[in-house]
């Protein structure tokens, strides 16, 4: 391992870390403001031209508010949660491909942090570490309505991960990897998943609603029933980086779809362009912009329709969503058995 | 029974057919619907920068005017204060030195006349009351304030200032 190798690992991971937050900070507030603008109003517009400072503002007020550990709370676990949901929400873009691979100073550089052949199953384990977030915050805060959505939270993210990994497993069976970039390189062209796996698709997305506890599958925080639902008793960063990792989880998981389903980096002409840089950065530029457009899809998603109840949630994932994964199986079997592959 | 407005409906509670029942037209429809207020004028009025345009007869602050000479027309008969019906209006009268002829019109005026905003409910009442024409409710909003004492408007808030 020779030091450039550490240098281009180090120097993409940062770049990766910082542009996942920048852009669930500005998620923040493009939630907002289109969240004016579905409701005929005009959003945050005081903080900056157009409201852009808003993000910092909000960060400002996060850190520089009164910090309240409950007396009664586990101070560790009470940590922990809100750590460890941060943590986890950001690992999972060590897998993702950003872009094919550019050559800058006579060496190829992969933009991708880890070329695991598990890829897939990384970011399974990663994305059900996450509830463990949720979970531990709510039961250390000793309230019993952060802990009513925790339990809830961790039931809601089993039901749904059972469908998602069943969604999955057609896609797998098309592409015959488990490799992020693999899958990428199969869809090249406008050869996307989505075209062949269209229940399948339908099916991993609503579950990824449901993954990152947005509406309409935003029970364990539900206002209405649950204060707060986990982060009642938060107070400060610790609340903030709650907010946070949801928004970093929806970029992940928007990334994700767009790798699998979406074609990842690839867009239509792209064997006509000579440099294989140039490729590789509109390439980058594509990659974010399907990603872009599905954060906008969540945000759309979330002023249109409302929660659901929590037996129609179970109803749901139990009896619709995991019965269709299974039927997508069994036709994307009989598919390939007809078409191969 | 017969209905007395033949406006009754029977409601009843149908099953939902199959395309119903999978949601998503549902789901489809509705973003539709979100998608079309997102391209809509916003009805904001962007307050301090602009501000709404009232009405010929919209009841603003209250204003106690001068009669063409620039004297102030309020004798102090505390006609508005009894028919202020959230009895925000106090006022002393007094009588009229020689020499104060171009400052008040009659022999007697009045030296206080505080109007409690905060009581104020501008129905206007004052203005119908008043026999010498003195008060108006012709002002802007009332305005914010910290205390409560910034609410209690006294002559030099109330009263037009000379060349108007």
């Amino acid at each position: 391992m020779d030091i450039a190798f550490i240098i281009e690992k180090l120097i993409l991971i940062s770049a990766i870390l910082g542009i996942s937050l920048v852009i669930a900070m500005y998620t923040t507030l493009a939630e907002r403001k289109f969240a004016g603008f579905f409701q005929d109003r005009v959003g945050p517009n005081r903080a900056g031209p157009w409201g852009l400072l808003q993000p910092l503002a909000d960060g400002v007020k996060l850190f520089t508010k009164e910090e309240i550990i409950p007396t009664h709370a586990s101070t560790f676990l009470f940590v922990l949660g809100p750590s460890l949901s941060m943590f986890t929400a950001c690992i999972t873009t060590a897998v993702i491909p950003w872009g094919q691979d550019l050559f800058l100073f006579g060496r190829q550089v992969s933009l991708q942090v880890a070329d695991i052949n598990v890829g897939v199953l990384y970011v399974f384990g990663v994305v059900s570490l996450g509830v463990y977030g949720v979970m531990i915050g709510g039961w250390a805060s000793n309230n019993k309505f952060s802990l009513l959505a925790a339990v809830r939270s961790a039931s809601q993210n089993i039901s749904y991960e059972i469908a998602m990994g069943l969604s999955i497993i057609a896609l797998l069976m098309m592409t015959g990897t488990l490799s992020l970039r693999e899958i990428s390189e199969q869809q090249a062209g406008m050869n996307w998943n989505v075209f062949y796996q269209p229940l399948g698709f339908l099916i991993f997305m609503i579950c990824s609603f449901a993954e990152t506890n947005r509406t309409p599958f935003d029970l364990p925080e539900c206002e209405t029933e649950l204060v707060g639902g986990h982060h009642t008793e938060y107070s400060s960063m610790k609340l903030g980086f709650y907010l946070f990792a949801e928004y970093i989880n929806m970029f992940v998981s928007s990334a994700i779809m767009a790798s699998l389903y979406f074609g990842g980096y690839n867009y239509p002409f792209m064997h006509l362009i000579s440099n294989p840089n140039v490729a590789a950065l509109i390439g980058v530029a594509a990659f974010f912009t399907k990603i872009l457009l599905f954060i906008f899809f969540f945000i759309w998603v979330r002023w249109t329709v409302p929660r659901f109840r929590y037996d129609q949630l179970m109803k749901l994932g139990w009896k619709v969503l995991i019965p269709l994964a299974i039927v997508n199986i069994a036709l994307t079997g009989a598919g390939i058995l007809i078409f191969g592959k | 029974m017969n209905s007395l407005t033949n406006r009754k409906k029977v409601l009843a509670s149908k099953q939902m057919n199959f395309w119903e029942r999978i949601y998503l037209p549902a789901i489809i429809n509705g973003l539709s619907i979100t998608m079309k207020h997102f391209f809509k004028k916003r009805t904001t009025v962007y307050y301090p920068e602009e501000k709404r345009s009232f009405s010929e007869n919209f009841r603003g602050l209250h204003s106690l005017k001068r009669d063409e000479n620039g004297a102030e027309r309020c004798t102090a008969c505390g006609l508005c204060a009894l028919s202020c019906p959230a009895e925000a209006i106090t006022m002393t009268a007094a009588e009229r030195k020689p020499g104060e002829e171009l400052l008040y019109r009659e022999e007697k005026y009045a030296s206080v006349y505080e109007i409690n905003m905060l009581r104020c409910i501008f129905c206007g009442f004052c203005e119908e009351a008043c026999p010498k024409a003195a008060i108006y409710l012709d002002g802007d909003i009332a305005k914010a304030g910290y205390i409560r004492d910034e609410f209690i408007f006294g002559k030099d808030k109330l009263v037009e200032p000379i060349n108007k």
